[in-house]
Parts: C-alpha cells; structure tokens; sequence
C-alpha cells in the first residue's frame, strides 16, 4: 500500500530559512541544505521549499539553494514561490528540484500548467491553490492570499488536473497559523472530486490533527511547518503516532 | 566508468549525485562509444515511453545499449534500469501504442487500473528470490508498471490497488520502477549493493 506522506515545508527568503527562531532553527542558523538533510534524516518523506524573496533579481540565490540541496538530500523536494515562466520551471528543474508548485501563475495563465505538464511531466508540476470559506463554499485567493481570484476552489481544483496538474497542495487560509487543526472539510471535498494527490496544508496542531487529516480528510499527504521548525514534534514523533494510529505510514 | 544515458529527459543529475555521495565517479552521456566503453551502465527515467525510445533512435543509442544489455546477460557488465529505464527493457507500452522497446524481456507495460494515477509517494517493495533487495519501502512515481511473460525475472512486488512488479532481475540485468536516487538511505543503501554487485 502506497503510505500517507509527511511533508515539512521550509520558507525560503533571500538563501536563508525564514519562520521559526527556536532552537532547531539557531542550531541550523537558518541553513535550508542542514535543515533538509535534517528532516530527511529524521523520516521526511517529501519537503516543499517556498520561496518568499521578494526582489527578483535575488531569486537566483534559490537555484543555487536548490542545486545543494539535490546534491545532498535524497528525497523527492518541491520548489514553489513566484514562478511565472516555462524557463522559471526549467531552471528549478534542471537545478535538481523534482516538482514545482504553481499558484497564482496557474489562475492567471492556465495554459502554463499545460504547457509545463506537457513539456516536463504531470508528475513534476503541482497546483497550490490558496482557499478560503465563503457563502458558497471555498473561495481561491492569489498573490499570498492577499486577491480574490473570483473562483471556486473545488471548480479550480478540478480543472487544474484537467489541464495537467499531477498534484494539488491545498491550502486552507482561515486554518493557516491557527494550529487548530486543518480544514477537514474543505481537504475531503476536494480528495473526493478529483483523481490526483492532495496534500493538506494549514492548521497542523496535535497529532491528532494530522492523523484526522489523512483519514476524515482522505488527504494523500500532510504538510506542515511551525510544528517542525519550532520543535514542537520531531518528523519520527509524528509518523510513529500515525502509524500507532494504524495509518499506513514508512517509518 | 559507469555511463549515465543521456536521452534528453528525466533528472539524471539526481543519479549522479546519488553516487557522488556513494564517492562513485560517473558520466552522464549520449555517446554510442562511451556506453561501448562503460564499466556499468544506468538508464534513467523519466518522460514516456515512446519519446524516450525515440530519442534513443535518433541517438542511435539502441544498438550500443542492446549490446551491453545481452553482455549483461551473459553475466558481463552491470545494467541498472531505473523508472522509464525498466519499462523500455519490454516490447511495448500501453503509453505509446506502436512503438518498439528494447525488447530484451517478453512483456508489455501496462497502465493502473485502480487508483489516483500516477502513483506519487512511497510504497513497500516485497522480494520475491534472493538479491539486492530487502523488504523497505522506495519512492514511486509511475502510472505504468511491467508485466514479464517470464515470472522467474521478478525480483520484487508491490501492492497498488492489486499487486505489480516494481523490480526485475536476470544475471546482471537489475531493473526498477522506483526511484532509488530518491528513497533516503534505504535508497542509498540498495545502490551501494548493486555497485558491490
């Protein structure tokens, strides 16, 4: 059985690891390629780089990122963060990312995840798709979740693999930061809709949290930050609880 | 040497990196003659079937691979297929109707019937005769798997929706579906075995 996957993501801005000023972070100075090798190490099945630089011209600081991190870490890694072009794509890839995220470039220029999927594989092209509650249902919010997109999440989510997505990273803006657990509903709506992973994001707390996720949820994966970068639980301390839990888990 | 085929496609580097790590030198390499001359041969994968054919062709990469592949056979030089890498050893794929594989093993590849397609993430390979390979999970990313006329080839088998052949073995012929390169020290590990091999 293919198990549910845990994945610590890491917010990268100008080289350094933003987010977190624990111990864990002091320990590693803010190092993305230590703190990755420290979490695959400790039984990280996936990790996802989010690139926050602002200023463009410091954005090739992170292919340089990404080039030492594949030279040292052995899992499969996702880059994401202001990725507009096919040749944005092509560098991060060809510097040894494995998948890309795509979020407002994908809501804006649909035909980028096609082409992206065309030219370099579904399975390296995921969809990251910001949603918030609404009246309706989940409403799709771009450029940091500061602009509506005037769509709907699940409509959005469904035409992402339409046109090539090989993976959604779902992202519930009103659970993000709260660590009250991610939104169940919104997470098992959308895994029931389409027929390509979705891994959850926003609102890890407890353990249990997590474990709902991946089971209420039927999320693929679960991704989270704080809960690692502050040391409130280790990668092995959470999928050892999954795997009690009786979650198909690799520990 | 070990030769990295170079089709124009797939992560090779991620390859190569593994076995930087492991202190192995490689190439990574589109040339007939330096597959000629290789001390052990990988061909990666990634892309589909069809154009990865293609472009060995249009390399004409298919007779030197051919030929180290039946030296392999022999009990000579070591191949290592991985992903794509194994699929191209059989004589057709669902992926791309009519067109030729390396046609080394008897069978097709076929695509999953049950299940998110592709398969991402990691799933248990279970041995099924003595080798290189234990029981561990791997990283998986694939929406085809191989079927081998010949059951005696199999080396592990994983369960997606139903059971499939994630590995396959003959003499020195060592092929996999998943991405070793990418499964952490389990990974690592089972490389390491296959150069001591």
């Amino acid at each position: 059985m293919l198990t549910k996957r845990i994945i610590p993501c890491l917010d990268v801005k100008d080289g350094k690891v933003v987010k977190g000023t624990s111990f864990v972070q002091l320990k590693y100075a803010g190092d993305p390629v230590a703190l990755a090798r420290k979490y695959s190490e400790e039984g990280a099945d996936e990790l996802v780089f989010l690139d926050i630089t602002a200023s463009y011209e410091k954005r090739k600081i992170m292919i340089d990122v990404v080039r030492k991190v594949a030279e040292q870490v052995f899992i499969p890694f996702a880059v994401g963060g202001g990725i507009r072009t096919i040749e944005d794509i092509r560098a991060l890839l060809n510097a040894g990312a494995d998948k890309v995220s795509i979020n407002t470039a994908a809501v804006e220029n649909p035909s980028l995840v096609r082409k992206a999927a065309e030219t370099f594989g579904s399975q390296c092209i995921m969809v990251a798709i910001d949603a918030k509650k609404s009246a309706s249902g989940w409403e799709v919010f771009v450029r940091g979740g500061r602009e509506p997109a005037g769509m709907d999440a699940l409509a959005w989510a469904k035409e992402a693999e339409r046109i090539g997505a090989g993976e959604i990273l779902l992202t519930s803006m009103d659970k993000d930061g709260t660590k009250e657990g991610y939104d169940i509903e919104l997470t098992r709506s959308m895994a029931e809709i389409v027929n390509i992973p979705i891994i959850a994001s926003g609102g890890a707390g407890s353990l249990e949290t997590i474990a709902r996720v991946l089971r209420e949820g039927k999320a693929d994966a679960a991704l989270a930050a704080s809960i690692f970068h502050y040391g409130k639980y280790s990668i092995a301390q959470v999928k050892r609880y999954l795997k009690g839990d009786g979650i198909e888990i690799r520990i | 040497m070990i030769a990295i085929v170079d089709y124009g496609a797939g992560n090779l580097k991620s390859v190569q990196h593994a076995l930087e790590f492991l202190k192995v030198e490689s190439v990574i390499t589109g040339s007939p003659d330096a597959i000629q001359k290789a001390s052990r041969l990988i061909l990666p994968g990634d892309g589909s079937f069809g154009f990865m054919m293609e472009t060995l062709k249009k390399k004409k990469l298919i007779e030197p691979i051919k030929a180290f592949l039946m030296e392999s056979l022999r009990g000579g030089r070591p191949f290592l297929g991985i992903c794509l890498g194994l699929q191209g050893l059989f004589q057709e794929s669902e992926e791309s109707p009519g067109i030729k594989g390396l046609s080394i093993f008897k069978g097709s590849v076929k695509k999953f019937r049950d299940g998110k397609v592709p398969q991402i993430g990691w799933n248990r390979i279970v041995p099924k005769k003595k080798g290189i390979f234990k029981e561990e999970y791997m990283y998986f990313v694939n929406s085809y798997a191989v079927a081998p006329k010949d059951p005696s080839i199999v080396a592990t088998e994983t369960d997606y929706f139903g059971n499939f052949v994630s590995s396959v073995q003959l003499k020195n012929i060592t092929a996999m579906q998943f991405h070793p390169e990418k499964s952490g020290k389990g990974g690592i590990d089972l490389l390491k075995r296959w150069l001591a091999c």
